[in-house]
């Protein structure tokens, strides 16, 4: 029989004979006949598993890999170093449920442990949970953290990821928070942009840094700003930017929130990705989703379980902090394998990288005749004006199997370079450029 | 070896590595102010120390590859290989989320038949792929109720009726979409109690959230009924898909008369549950909520797939991108190998082990609602536990020492002492026989040695651990302070 199924007839028959019954049809006898299924349900299939893989490689051959990627914008292209592959692969892993049993699971629950403590050390933060689905929900949760009947505004800069905007704003369209989207013209999150609009009614600023645009600002004018106010500071970070640029933490940050995506996961056309999230200790029992906490057990020994769960749906239902049951455990996982893999210094190798890599992508990119790139300070990302609809742009490039930034509009682009950008590609891009575009 | 349950922190030592990689100076130019004061602790560990360190982990884990595992309402029914290979393709992992459309259209086509084969298998209009997880779908699903009623100036609908043998993501979800939420009793057969319903609905009515089979895994006979309540009194009926598994090509939730459904695409369609996650929450919906479906929708063009953001009624995006995409990769896969026949014999199967099981199981512990089952069952140890002290806890605790999964326990809440056990069809008889005997042989020693099973577990790495004094005093990170005062 197809559909993984080890039974035979033959066990099937003496299994109704067990039961005491002829045949399934018993067994369904609840279900009203009127509204049975009368046919077949009409789908495709089934393919044999070696007509299943070559249909499944011309799916996947109808999509373009590029061998050079200059787009980012909440997906980067990192090294993936295969073991971190390999070991986030590790059967036990992959096929557990959430670790409701930790005698058994202590696997799993001290790697989210470890998780939370590399996240809590690259964020300065106190208290991290278990991850959430994206970036994007993480600074919707996030906001849920700091709203209450009496606080209740959030501002957001619209220097803040546009689908995370949309996120947040949909999550919260009939909660108590009110979410205020601030146009700041342009591509920095200036002081002076929230400065008139904090009053005893908000709860907090949510920024981005570096922001959707590549570029990043002294948070802690913005800190301290929203502190003398009252409220909370969200800082929602490209967690990669950390190995070089301060930490949330350090410049006072109530909350940070991101997307761990760029630690192992690959770009995977949008998903799944994981969303971090880490606060201080007078947060922590707001923070939505799993904890892992230590414990001991009767002889005294050290483990690791699921903890806070009165915070939880499965107890509080409709009283919760947040609704979240499965999360982005398998993802949290690669996230600790890959820093463990990295350990301090290869972060910072990595994230230096990025800067010079993208630096140098800039510089070079603003000597070509009729591209004028930001100067605004910036990580690994930066806008570039064109004379060029960013269309012609990258129909060019795409012949040369490069995907190149991403346009905002008609001649604006979001360029983006990793270590995977070296030199020598960046060179190879501008003489692209400057061959088709001298005019 | 001794350092087998040390932390990974606790097997750092400086100057350690993996991997390096090209060198580059720290650059010049950013201010001090903005610039990281320290570097983070993160692990110093060789490569040989990390991959012995994640596989001691992994051999301190339990999955559907290491035994059986009932976890009932879960779903754990093995992860066929084929899907994990076809996820792993390049053309699926190596491509950007806004790539032009042009260049992604596998991916497009893929998410488009899968959304169509899950309409087919659900009886429902149309569907979006992009919720994350179960909960994730259940919350879409509200703001999509809400957006409907709003729609037709009928925003006095803010009572969302959930029933109390519901999942506890339920009420939280409806919660978060702004609605009040009110319980719905069972009736003295485990279905909704038809006369409480009746009595509930009414003009404030938005809709009512239901799971069929419910989580006592009984198939709720009034169904069509309850429909036409909660359609009269001008509410919606949502599906929690948590229990599809049971009824695929038998009914369908659209001709149950269901408006609004999620399925677990990591339960029903054998994506790997990964301890947690990542999982996949697709929404379906019937034809007049379809504009209400969050942006984008996959349509289908005479030039192609595309992304369609057109609809103004979009209640918005609820996740970044388009979804889990390599999840649904592997669903796609798994829809692909089976056909409807074959899930169709997967949804029967699935009833058949339970209701064996059942069977098995019924004169030995309390069976609160006898009579056949669907996908999954519920016993309850009340009686065991007044007779020997043996609680629904010690019985679960004392399974691991079998290397079995323990059930789901203390759930439904409706249940004392419950234990929720879901065996799906890809366990053979064998392994539901050799099940059988160790639970029938723990309500044995839970008479004759009940001692024994209070102290259970025995052959884990640890015994039960005391989460009241965890949760009163949370350590949530590694100290490291404490390292270096050993050190």
């Amino acid at each position: 029989m197809s559909g993984y199924i080890p039974n035979t007839d033959e066990d099937r028959q003496r299994m109704f004979e067990a039961i005491g019954i002829r045949g399934f049809e018993d067994l369904l006898s609840d279900i009203p006949q009127a509204l049975r299924l009368k046919k077949q349900m009409s789908l495709p299939g089934p393919l044999d598993q070696q007509k299943l893989l070559a249909h499944m490689a011309g799916l996947s051959g109808k999509n373009k890999v590029y061998e050079e990627i200059y787009r980012g914008a909440g997906a980067y292209n990192h090294f993936i170093p295969p073991v971190v592959t390999q070991l986030a692969s590790r059967e036990e892993f992959v096929t557990a449920y959430t670790p409701y049993q930790p005698e058994i699971s202590q696997g799993i629950l001290q790697a989210i442990f470890e998780y939370q403590t590399m996240i809590c050390e690259l964020t300065g933060m106190d208290a991290s949970n278990a991850s959430v689905y994206d970036g994007a929900t993480a600074a919707a949760e996030a906001a849920s953290m700091c709203v209450d009947k009496r606080r209740n505004r959030v501002l957001i800069p619209s220097t803040v990821n546009p689908e995370a905007i949309e996120v947040i704003s949909t999550w919260h369209r009939h909660s108590e928070a009110s979410i205020e989207i601030i146009d700041v013209h342009g591509y920095t999150d200036h002081p002076r942009f929230f400065e008139d609009l904090l009053d005893d009614r908000c709860a907090a600023v949510l920024v981005q840094c570096p922001n959707y645009f590549g570029a990043y600002t002294d948070m802690q004018v913005i800190a301290d700003m929203a502190h003398r106010a009252g409220a909370k500071l969200i800082a929602y970070v490209n967690p990669m930017s950390l190995g070089l640029l301060k930490a949330p933490g350090g410049y006072g940050a109530d909350i940070a929130v991101g997307d761990c995506q760029p630690f192992g996961m690959p770009l995977s056309f949008g998903g799944p990705y994981q969303g971090f999230m880490a606060c201080t200790e007078k947060l922590m029992r707001k923070l939505p989703g799993r904890i892992v906490g230590e414990a001991r057990d009767h002889e005294g020994r050290r483990g690791f379980v699921l903890t806070m769960q009165a915070r939880e749906q499965h107890i509080r239902r409709e009283k919760a902090s947040s609704n979240i049951c499965s999360n982005q455990a398998l993802n949290a996982l690669t996230t600790a394998v890959y820093l463990s893999t990295l350990g301090p210094q290869g972060l910072a190798e990595v994230s230096r990288l990025c800067y010079e890599n993208a630096h140098y992508l800039r510089d070079r990119l603003d000597e070509v005749d009729g591209f004028r790139c930001m100067d605004e300070p910036f990580f690994n990302e930066f806008t570039v004006l064109t004379e060029y609809h960013a269309d012609d742009v990258l129909d060019l490039l795409e012949e040369y199997g490069i995907l190149g930034g991403l346009k905002l509009n008609g001649n604006s682009m979001l360029w983006c370079a990793t270590e995977m950008n070296s030199k020598e590609s960046i060179d190879r891009l501008i003489d692209i450029l400057e061959e088709n575009f001298l005019s | 070896m001794t350092d087998e349950n040390k932390l990974i922190f606790e097997k750092s030592r400086e100057g350690r590595r993996c991997i390096t990689f090209e060198s580059c100076p720290a650059p010049d130019d950013i201010p001090k102010g903005m610039l990281r004061e320290k570097p983070a602790r993160l692990p110093e560990v060789a490569e040989v120390d990390l991959v012995r360190h994640y596989t001691g982990l992994s051999r301190k884990a339990h999955g559907v590859d290491n035994g059986f595992y009932p976890l009932g309402s879960c779903t754990m029914k093995y992860n066929p290989r084929i899907n994990e290979e076809a996820a792993s393709m390049r053309g699926f992992k190596c491509v950007h989320p806004y790539q032009e459309e042009k260049t992604v259209q596998g991916c497009l086509e893929l998410m488009y038949n899968l959304k169509a084969a899950l309409c087919e298998i659900t009886g429902m209009h149309d569907m979006t792929l992009q919720p994350a997880a179960g909960a994730h779908g259940e919350f879409t699903g509200m703001l999509m109720i809400k957006a409907y009623h709003e729609s037709r100036g009928d925003s006095n609908r803010n009572v969302m009726l959930v029933p109390d043998s519901a999942h506890g993501t339920n009420p939280a979800s409806a919660a978060m979409a702004g609605f009040e939420v009110r319980q719905v009793p069972s009736d003295a057969a485990g279905c909704v109690d038809l006369a409480a319903l009746r009595e509930l609905a009414g003009s404030d009515t938005a809709g009512l959230m239901l799971t069929n089979p419910n989580t006592l895994g009984l198939f709720d006979t009034h169904i069509a009924e309850i429909a036409d309540v909660v359609h009269e009194a001008g509410g919606l009926l949502y599906y929690d898909g948590a229990n599809l598994n049971a009824v695929m090509g038998i009914v369908r939730p659209g001709d149950m008369g269901f408006d609004v459904i999620h399925l677990n695409l990591h339960k029903t369609f054998s994506t790997p549950h990964g301890g947690g996650g990542p999982g996949s929450g697709p929404v379906g919906c019937c034809e007049k909520l379809a504009p209400f479906l969050p942006a984008p929708v996959v349509v289908k063009r005479d030039i192609g797939y595309s992304l369609d953001y057109g609809s103004k009624q979009s209640i918005g995006s609820v996740k970044s991108f388009f979804g889990n995409f390599l999840v649904l990769v592997k669903a796609y896969t798994y829809i692909m190998s089976l056909g409807a026949q074959g899930l169709t014999d997967v949804s029967k199967n699935a009833v058949l082990n339970a209701n064996y099981m059942f069977a098995k199981l019924r004169g030995s512990l309390d069976a609160p609602y006898d009579r056949p089952c669907m996908h999954e069952f519920v016993l309850s140890a009340k009686t065991l536990k007044e007779k020997s002290g043996v609680s629904a806890l010690d019985l679960s605790k004392s399974m691991l020492d079998y290397g079995m999964h323990p059930p789901t326990m203390y759930f439904p809440l409706i249940v004392e002492e419950a234990l929720m056990l879901e065996p799906t069809e890809t366990e053979s008889v064998e392994t539901l026989d050799a099940a059988c005997d160790i639970i029938l042989e723990l309500v044995r020693r839970a008479e004759s040695d009940p001692e024994s099973l209070h102290h259970s577990p025995y052959t884990t790495p640890i015994t039960r651990l005391d989460e009241v004094a965890a949760a009163r005093k949370p350590v949530v990170k590694y100290a490291f302070f404490e390292r270096s005062g050993e050190e």
